[in-house]
């Protein structure tokens, strides 16, 4: 018995959320009494030792080139042998768009039941709960897992990780790898923003901004804050603003410690995305937004005079 | 060219979150149903494109449902779509409804399978892959694109922090998601020829539940916003540093 984390790459470096699956992997192992061990697929240049760092204490690697590219159908086959031979009965992966095509696979493939989304530690003390958010962030549901084998998909940014020291053993598994039906034409990744799920601070901007010409307030702020871009629907329909920065309830769910909403009035729809950020700010000259009831700081102003102000200010603390 | 769309019933994106029986189950009352968003907007219009670019193409669309899900089925039959298939069972574990959906699916012999990425009220994003493992077919998953060329699928789906293009052979499963079509509002002509489409129902097969809900509870509120006087936006970046300490 053990529990086994799949750690996601993306050109030869592991997945932020990933370390924090891992690290959520360990504290379930250490709750039932038992190892964490990982799982990493393709040519990965990072140190794996150190996941031990995580908790981790054994990673289970298959190099081959071919597993580069993700194929949901070749991961199942090689992850289940990985489960097979390691005997593992908790398997958790990130519930970003890998875990999301293979966890449910396996759920399968290993008849293991599957809570996604998950955003705490299970309760294994009678059974095997797991609470996870429903109906888009606006509420949560425990599930209990019915299965000897079970599997958890963490969604990123929700799991408090702690590290500590340690060095895991690292092992080549030989596997056997079938070839990918679905072929990998071409791979258009944006160069130097930080992506939108794995962002700890998040600059938003909707309606109330104008304009797309005027969005250098909002990636003016992130790009000082190290933070990832985002807006709301009407934006993204009206093409101001590309589809993949668009959250709310038919777009992106997010989780950062900091979500800063510029010129967004805060429709249900909207705050069902966003509202499991740590801290929530708003700008807006409406009083009567609906945000500012959801929000921890807000100011009631013209984000056009506000928001020079307010980069002039992080430009200080940052010593920029 | 055989397409089946799969359609689920959610509460409408404005309903009242709340919880009846001891918190164990969604509170129904008086909450209006739609079409789950990722499974009619864009999975059920661009096969509905499909269909439109190649008439010969069969489009069936199937809902694992009570009957309380014919209103949005014929709903969605209005949009388009040859005939549609309810399973009628109220079972929400996501391997048993996968189970139902990937029977009708075999006995269909669909070239492709569409799903929604997620329902908008479990959000488990597992019936597309449960699907395609059941089926051993080849899934993608979140596009945001899907054209056929020369019998095969080219499909751009989103990756962390990016879009990647993908070729594969049908059958196969594809999960979508925004992007994939623009929203549509069936027509009148829709509508009357809806109510003429035929509306298969089965009972479900023998499959197993993995999973069940044991409890439902709603985010605490929050503590009340903290307002800054817009003539000193500053104060704001000083509480977000100091005492918040998030930047």
């Amino acid at each position: 018995m053990s529990v086994l984390v799949f750690l996601d790459q993306a050109d030869g470096h592991i997945k932020k959320s990933s370390f924090e699956a891992a690290n959520y992997a360990a504290k379930i192992a250490e709750q039932l009494g038992t190892v964490a061990e990982a799982v990493v697929l393709g040519s990965v240049s990072d140190d794996l030792a150190a996941t031990g760092n995580y908790g981790i204490k054994k990673v289970h690697t298959v190099s081959d080139a071919s597993l580069n590219k993700m194929d949901a159908q070749v991961y199942t086959k090689v992850i289940a042998q990985v489960v097979e031979a390691t005997g593992a009965d908790v398997l958790v992966f990130s519930n970003n768009t890998t875990g999301k095509a293979i966890a449910p696979r396996l759920s399968v493939k290993l008849k293991a039941g599957l809570v996604s989304g998950a955003v705490a530690l299970p309760d294994t003390r009678n059974g095997f709960t797991v609470k996870k958010t429903v109906f888009s962030g606006k509420a949560f549901a425990t599930i209990s897992i019915n299965t000897g084998k079970k599997i958890v998909a963490l969604n990123p940014n929700s799991f408090n990780v702690t590290t500590g020291a340690g060095t895991a053993e690292v092992v080549a598994f030989a596997a056997t790898i079938d070839a990918a039906k679905v072929e990998v034409v071409s791979v258009n990744k944006v160069v130097g923003e930080v992506p939108l799920s794995e962002a700890e601070i998040v600059v938003s901007g909707g309606r109330g901004l104008k304009g797309p010409e005027n969005w250098g307030l909002v990636t003016d702020l992130a790009k000082l804050l190290g933070a990832a871009t985002a807006c709301s629907r009407p934006v993204a329909d009206i093409h101001w603003r590309p589809h993949h920065e668009h959250v709310g309830q038919t777009g992106l769910a997010i989780a950062p410690n900091l979500y800063i909403a510029i010129g967004i009035s805060g429709a249900i729809q909207h705050l069902a995305g966003v509202n499991r950020s740590k801290t929530i700010v708003v700008i807006n000259k409406d009083p009567e937004a609906p945000f500012f009831k959801a929000a921890d700081y807000g100011i009631v102003g013209d984000a056009f005079e506000v928001m020079p102000k307010i980069i002039d200010a992080v430009k200080k603390i940052k010593g920029a | 060219m055989k397409i089946l769309v799969c359609i689920s019933k959610t509460p409408d994106t404005t309903a009242k979150i709340a919880f009846a029986d001891n918190n164990t189950k969604f509170a129904a009352d008086g909450v209006q149903w739609i079409i789950n968003p990722y499974d009619e907007w864009y999975a059920l219009v661009r096969a509905i494109e499909l269909k439109e670019a190649d008439p010969s193409t069969v489009l069936h669309l199937v809902n694992v449902g009570t009957a309380d899900s014919e209103p949005i089925i014929r709903k969605a039959l209005a949009l388009g779509g040859d005939e549609a298939i309810r399973v009628n069972s109220d079972n929400s574990d996501s391997y048993n409804i996968a189970s139902q959906i990937a029977a009708i699916a075999k006995e269909g012999n669909y070239d492709l399978v569409f799903t929604g990425k997620e329902t908008i009220d479990y959000n488990g994003s597992s019936i597309g892959g449960m699907v395609a493992e059941l089926l051993d077919l080849p899934y993608v998953s979140h596009a945001i694109k899907f054209d056929l060329e020369a019998g095969k699928a080219v499909v751009v789906r989103e990756i962390e922090g990016g879009e990647e293009t993908d070729k594969v052979a049908l059958p196969a499963v594809v999960s979508c998601q925004k992007g994939m079509a623009e929203q549509r509002i069936p027509n009148m002509k829709g509508i009357m020829s809806a109510r003429t489409k035929p509306l298969k129902v089965t009972e479900p097969v023998a499959a197993d539940s993995l999973t069940s809900v044991v409890t439902f509870d709603l985010p605490p509120a929050k503590a009340g916003v903290k307002l800054v006087s817009a003539d000193q936006p500053e104060e704001l970046v000083r509480l977000l540093h100091e005492e918040a300490r998030v930047i």
